[in-house]
C-alpha cells in the first residue's frame, strides 16, 4: 500500500518487508520466545564459576609480571619454527592457489575445470585449521612438517577462493579487447586478467600471512610444531606466567604484520 | 574485402538478434552502421572478429571465412581485424605503452609477451602511432590516469598497431563530449583513409553517422533495411528504422507530449489510490 488517501491529502508510506500483519507479528513473537527459551535451557554451574574465577584471575593477573626469561629459549625456538612455517606454507600456498583460483573462475575455466577446482576449495575451507592438523600429525607425527602441511592447505582454499571470486568480476570488455588482437588465452590472462587483480591478491596474500601466523600458535596445541606447542606445554605446566609471555609476543607480532600489510596495501592500487 | 553471407545469429533464449544479414564492403569504405538498440549492430561487428559466434552464415574476409576457423588459425585471422570499443576497453593498471603495444600480441609468443620483449620495430611503430594520435608525452602514464578522448586514443593505436585490414568500430564517440567526439571521428577517418582501411562504425548519432561516413547501412530486428549514402538518408528512412518520431528538430511536439504525459500521470495515480 504505497499510497493512502486521508483527510489531508495524499499519504506515501513504505513497504513492509512482510506484507500480511499477523505473520509479520507472529515471526517476531516466535523468534522472542525462542531466545528466551534458549537462554534459560544454558546451565549455568555458579558454584563452579564462582571456583573458577581464582584461576581465571590468576590467569589475568600473571599478564602484569609476564615471565620472559625462564623459558627463553623454548620461547624464541617456538617463534622461529612458527614463522619459519608461516612463510613457507604462505608462499607454497599461494603458488598452488594460483592455478586452482584461475580453474575455478567461471568465465575462463571450462566446466570440467571450474567444477574440480571449485571441489578442491570447497574441501579446504570445509574443514577448519584444527582438525586438518589432527590429521596431518596423525600422518606425519609432531612438529612442524604437520603445520605447515595445515597450513598450506588452508592457504590454498582461502586463497583460490577469493581469487576466483576477483576474476569472475574483472571488466568483461577489457578481456574482450586483448582477445580481439589475436592473443592466445595465456597472454590474455597476464595481459588482461593479472593486471586487473593482481593488487587484491597481493593484499590478500598480506592478510593471509598474518593469519597463518595466528593459526599457527593454534594448530601448535594440537601437536603441529611452533609456537603453539611451546604455549601447550605452559598451560599444563600452570606457568601462566610464560603463557603470557609467549601471547604478548604473538600479539606483538600479529600487529606488527598487521600494520605492515596496511601499508603494503596502501601503496597498491 | 568483407563479404556477410546469410548471417544469422540467435541467442539462448531464441531471440534472433541477426536475421539474415548479407553484406559486401569494400576497401577504403567507411561505413555506419545505425539502427536502435537491441538492433544487432553490435552483434553484427563482433560476429566478424567472432567475439560472439554466429548461429550460421559465412563471414568472409580477403577470401577467407572466418566463420569455420579454430584455435590458432582464428586468432592469427584476428589479429589482422582491429577493433575499437565503446568504453575504449582499455587495461586501466597498464601504461599507455603497453596498451598500445598489446596490439602485437597476436604476432609474438607467450614468453616474449610475459616479458614484454617488443622488437624494436613494433616498439618504434607504436611511438609513431603514439604521436600520430597526439599523445607522445603520455607514453608511460597508466591508462586509468587518462581522459576519455585520450583514452579512445590510444585504442584507436592499439587497434592500428595490429596492422590489420579492417576496423571494427563498436559506438566509438557514445562516452565522449560532442566535440570530442568530432575529433576522434575525424582522427579515425583521417587514420583509415591514409592506409585504405574498411572501417565498420557502430554508431547511436545520426548526425555523426551523416558527417563522417560513405555509406549508412541501418539494421532493425537482425535485418537490414537501408544501405546507401548518406544522402539518401530521410525521415521516412529514419521512422523505417528507428520507428515514429519527429525528425525535423523543432520543439512543437515537445508540448504535445509533455501534455500527454500529464494525462496519463493523473490517470496511474487514479488507479493507485483505487487500488489501494
Amino acid at each position: 500500500m504505497p499510497l493512502v488517501q486521508s483527510a489531508g491529502g495524499v499519504c506515501w508510506k513504505k513497504r513492509k518487508i512482510i506484507e500480511n500483519t499477523p505473520l509479520r507479528i507472529s515471526l517476531i513473537l516466535a523468534g522472542v520466545i525462542y531466545i528466551a527459551l534458549a537462554l534459560s535451557s544454558v546451565d549455568v554451574n555458579w558454584v563452579r564459576v564462582q571456583e573458577g574465577m581464582g584461576r581465571g584471575l590468576a590467569f589475568l593477573g600473571s599478564f602484569l609480571q609476564p615471565d620472559f626469561f625462564s623459558r627463553s629459549a623454548e620461547i624464541f625456538e617456538g617463534i622461529l619454527e612458527s614463522i619459519t612455517m608461516t612463510v613457507v606454507a604462505t608462499a607454497v600456498g599461494i603458488i598452488l592457489s594460483i592455478p586452482v583460483g584461475v580453474g575455478a573462475a567461471g568465465n575462463i575455466a571450462p566446466f570440467p575445470v571450474y567444477f574440480i577446482c571449485r571441489s578442491i576449495i570447497t574441501v579446504s575451507r570445509t574443514f577448519p585449521e584444527v582438525i586438518i592438523a589432527i590429521f596431518f600429525v596423525a600422518m606425519f607425527g609432531f612438529g612442524a612438517l604437520a603445520g605447515m602441511l595445515t597450513l598450506t592447505f588452508a592457504t590454498i582454499g582461502f586463497l583460490a577462493k577469493l581469487l576466483a571470486d576477483d576474476i569472475e568480476d574483472i571488466d568483461p570488455v577489457q578481456t574482450e579487447a586483448i582477445r580481439s588482437t589475436g592473443a592466445g588465452f595465456f597472454q590474455i590472462l597476464t595481459w588482461s586478467v593479472q593486471p586487473q587483480v593482481m593488487p587484491r591478491l597481493i593484499g590478500l596474500s598480506v592478510y593471509r600471512l598474518d593469519i597463518n601466523f595466528r593459526e599457527s600458535a593454534v594448530i601448535g596445541i594440537v601437536g603441529a610444531g611452533g609456537i603453539g606447542a611451546t604455549l601447550n606445554t605452559s598451560i599444563d605446566r600452570y606457568e601462566y606466567d610464560t603463557t603470557a609471555a609467549i601471547l604478548i609476543i604473538i600479539i606483538v607480532i600479529v600487529m606488527c604484520a598487521e600494520y605492515a600489510s596496511g601499508i603494503i596495501r596502501k601503496r597498491l592500487q | 574485402m568483407l563479404i556477410l553471407e546469410n548471417l544469422i545469429m540467435k541467442y539462448g533464449s531464441g531471440d534472433l538478434a541477426l536475421n539474415g544479414v548479407s553484406l559486401r564492403f569494400d576497401k577504403g569504405e567507411i561505413v555506419a552502421l545505425i539502427g536502435p538498440s537491441g538492433a544487432g549492430k553490435s552483434t553484427l561487428i563482433r560476429c566478424v572478429n567472432r567475439l560472439v559466434e554466429p548461429t550460421s552464415g559465412s563471414i568472409d574476409v580477403n577470401g577467407k571465412n572466418i566463420a569455420s576457423l579454430k584455435g590458432t588459425e582464428l586468432r592469427r585471422a584476428r589479429r589482422k581485424i582491429g577493433m575499437i570499443f565503446q568504453e575504449y576497453a582499455l587495461v586501466e593498471r597498464l601504461t599507455v605503452m603497453e596498451n598500445i603495444l598489446s596490439g602485437r600480441l597476436g604476432y609474438m609468443g607467450f614468453w616474449k609477451s610475459w616479458f614484454r620483449k617488443f622488437s624494436s620495430g613494433d616498439v618504434a611503430k607504436a611511438l609513431n602511432l603514439l604521436e600520430r594520435v597526439g599523445l607522445s608525452e603520455h607514453f608511460d602514464k597508466r591508462a586509468d590516469a587518462l581522459s576519455g578522448g585520450q583514452r579512445q586514443r590510444v585504442g584507436i593505436a592499439r587497434a592500428l598497431l595490429q596492422e590489420p585490414d579492417l576496423l571494427l568500430v563498436d559506438e566509438p564517440t557514445a562516452s565522449l563530449d560532442p566535440k570530442t567526439a568530432r575529433q576522434i571521428m575525424r582522427l579515425i577517418k583521417e587514420l583509415c583513409s591514409e592506409r585504405n582501411l574498411l572501417a565498420v562504425i557502430n554508431l547511436h548519432d545520426v548526425g555523426l553517422a551523416k558527417m563522417f561516413s560513405d555509406r549508412i547501412i541501418g539494421l532493425r530486428k537482425g535485418r537490414v533495411v537501408f544501405d546507401d549514402t548518406p544522402d539518401e538518408l530521410n525521415d521516412t528512412i529514419l521512422t523505417e528504422i528507428y520507428g515514429e518520431e519527429d525528425w525535423s528538430g523543432s520543439a512543437d511536439k515537445k508540448k504535445v507530449s509533455a501534455q500527454v504525459r500529464e494525462h496519463k500521470h493523473m490517470e496511474s495515480m487514479d488507479y493507485a489510490l483505487a487500488n489501494d
